[in-house]
């Protein structure tokens, strides 16, 4: 059944989850993103599911962990501070094998920064973010339709690979209205959850732990980690080519950045100017095949982020020596906005 | 010939690797004589904190899932609300509950989750080698308080067990201790009376052992029992700080 919604973006992220089945959320207030939490606080009780306003994220990340080691879909939510908060956690995680979803509605930083949109923490994202050796999914929706899709989208991905998954959007993304389609999204086929705590009755007592002390062990772990961080490259990689056949110049951008990179490539499209967009929607694992593939024809890129640079170091490894890479960058404050975008265009097309 | 004593089935039958005269191994067999007692061991899920207390796992035959540092009371949360037909239990040493968690256990106890917690408090970090613990007392020698514990510079030492009584969400809360016999026995009816209160679904409990360190303390295992008596006890009282009115 497919019902049309004008909705916040962050709304839709909450009824895509829903969806999904997550019925536990933990989360502490923080702008840009108390609109989670308060959905959350309404309609889980609703559907017998169970919201806990935590003392700190810190709290939170880990009553996530706790929720998912009872096999829960479990997700918190937070902006940029508290997401540094969490990094322990998630790496504990990681370490653990468990899944769960969090997402991080971007304010801008270093510090307590300010509650306008930022693609600041890109790095912290896609490198890991927390102690050791570890990736996690980083799912960059551009549109409230996405915020929905993509937080359902999450939880699958979650448990397929028992990791924690980042829905990485920002604040613009969040608070923006516009029109959606609800409809009945596919559910991947998942294999039981074999190895979640319910109490040892008529089995093997079971232990979800990120120690291991015994000599190999630590390294065995790594290795197994690292496996599957390469079948997410492999199954995961997830993007949008707009515009891109003709083009000879390719914006790379994710998230609100490619939103107005679409209008400036209008702007450039008009005057006549062959200007594409490729989109990653998986920032990790990143669509760096695509991009690879595209340098080999011989194009350039400009990479546009609400940063002063970070996604661009890998559109560089990408693309290596094959293309030319510019970039863009507008710190946060305020959104970019399409004209300067379409400035830079003609600079380097 | 009637057994009249044997490993509890929530025990696996390994040696424990504890220090001589380290009480955890005592404690960890109260905990699971009181799982024993109330026939929970299929039920039951631990939370192991980090410190000493992180190798629950290696002894207890019940699912255990490992916790970051402190955040033990937080991880049983997620699980209870998950899981609230289970028994859930954290075990947590000082620095873990006193100090980098002092947040996680106020806030749990203050809402009242039916969890219970076990508190094992020896004054000093074990595993890390002995520095001065949320509560180490006052003069006390540990390798960051060389000079004994100064009130000054460091502050006072936390009783948790009375601090933990004076919140809403507790229902009970207890300190005991090990040293001797009649307090293993005291401490194993108080560990039964915390698990009830889960099992009856009453809210927060709370049972904080006074435990021996020898090795950090650098006293050989009788010295250590004298100082429970003798140092510990005077500063941390032992009893039931709260419990429901029946």
């Amino acid at each position: 059944m497919e019902k049309r919604l004008f909705i916040k973006g962050n709304e839709a992220l909450c009824r895509g989850a829903i969806k999904a089945g997550c019925r536990y959320y933990f989360g502490y207030p923080i702008t840009p993103q108390n609109d989670i939490p308060e959905f959350f606080a309404k309609h889980l009780p609703q559907v017998e599911g169970c919201f806990i306003q935590a003392e700190s994220e810190i709290a939170s990340i880990n009553m996530l962990l706790g929720a998912a080691a009872a096999g829960a879909r479990a997700m918190t939510s937070s902006s940029s501070p508290g997401i540094s908060l969490m990094q322990e956690g998630i790496s504990y995680m990681a370490g653990s094998e468990l899944p769960g979803v969090i997402v991080n509605i971007m304010r801008s930083g270093p510090g307590l920064g300010g509650i306008s949109a930022s693609q600041g923490d890109y790095f912290q994202a896609t490198r890991g973010g927390g102690h050791g050796d570890y990736r996690t999914i980083v799912l960059a929706p551009h549109s409230v339709q996405e915020m929905h899709d993509l937080a359902f989208l999450a939880f699958d991905l979650a448990d397929k690979y028992r990791n924690p998954v980042i829905i990485l959007a920002d604040a613009v993304l969040g608070q923006m209205q516009e029109n959606m389609v609800e409809r009945d999204l596919l559910p991947m086929s998942l294999p039981t959850k074999d190895w979640i705590l319910t109490g040892a009755s008529r089995r093997k007592p079971r232990l979800i732990k990120s120690l291991y002390l015994k000599e190999g062990e630590m390294e065995q772990h790594n290795w197994k980690l690292f496996a599957k961080y390469q079948q997410m490259k492999k199954e995961e990689v997830r993007l949008e080519s707009h515009l891109i056949e003709d083009a000879e110049l390719i914006i790379v951008a994710f998230g609100t950045a490619a939103r107005v990179s679409k209008s400036a490539i209008r702007i450039a499209r008009t005057a006549g100017m062959k200007v594409g967009l490729l989109r990653p929607i998986t920032l990790f694992p990143f669509p760096e095949e695509a991009l690879a593939k595209i340098a080999q024809a011989g194009k350039k890129f400009l990479t546009v982020e609400m940063n002063t640079g970070q996604m661009v170091e890998d559109v560089r490894l990408a693309v290596g020596r094959q293309g030319e890479v510019f970039f863009y960058g507008h710190p946060p404050g305020s959104p970019p906005v399409p004209e300067e975008i379409w400035e830079e265009i003609k600079k380097v097309y | 010939m009637k057994q009249v004593f044997r490993r509890p089935a929530s025990l696996l039958d390994v040696p424990f690797h504890f220090c001589a005269g380290c009480h955890h191994g005592l404690i960890h067999r109260l905990v699971a004589e009181a799982i024993d007692h109330f026939e929970l061991r299929e039920k039951t899920i631990g939370v192991a904190g980090v410190g000493c207390a992180v190798f629950i796992y290696e002894y207890f035959a019940i699912d255990v899932l490992e916790a970051p540092h402190g955040r033990a009371p937080a991880v049983a949360t997620g699980l209870k609300r998950a899981l609230p037909e289970r028994i859930i239990f954290t075990y947590q040493g000082d620095g873990d509950l006193a100090s980098i968690g002092m947040s996680e256990i106020m806030h749990t106890a203050n809402r009242g989750e039916n969890i219970t917690v076990i508190f094992v408090n020896n004054t000093v970090y074990g595993m890390t080698g002995g520095q001065m613990a949320p509560t180490t007392l006052l003069g006390q020698e540990t390798t960051t308080s060389p000079y004994g514990r100064d009130l000054q510079q460091a502050g006072y030492p936390f009783r948790m067990a009375e601090l933990i009584a004076s919140l809403g969400g507790t229902s009970y809360s207890a300190r005991v201790a090990v040293h001797n016999a009649a307090h293993v026995l005291k401490a194993k009816k108080i560990v039964r009376q915390a698990f009830e209160m889960q099992i009856k679904g009453k809210g927060f409990s709370f049972v904080e052992f006074l435990s021996a360190c020898p090795t950090n303390w650098g006293m050989r295992p009788p010295q250590a029992l004298a100082r429970i008596e003798n140092e510990l006890i005077p500063f941390f009282p032992l009893g039931i700080f709260k419990e429901p009115r029946e």
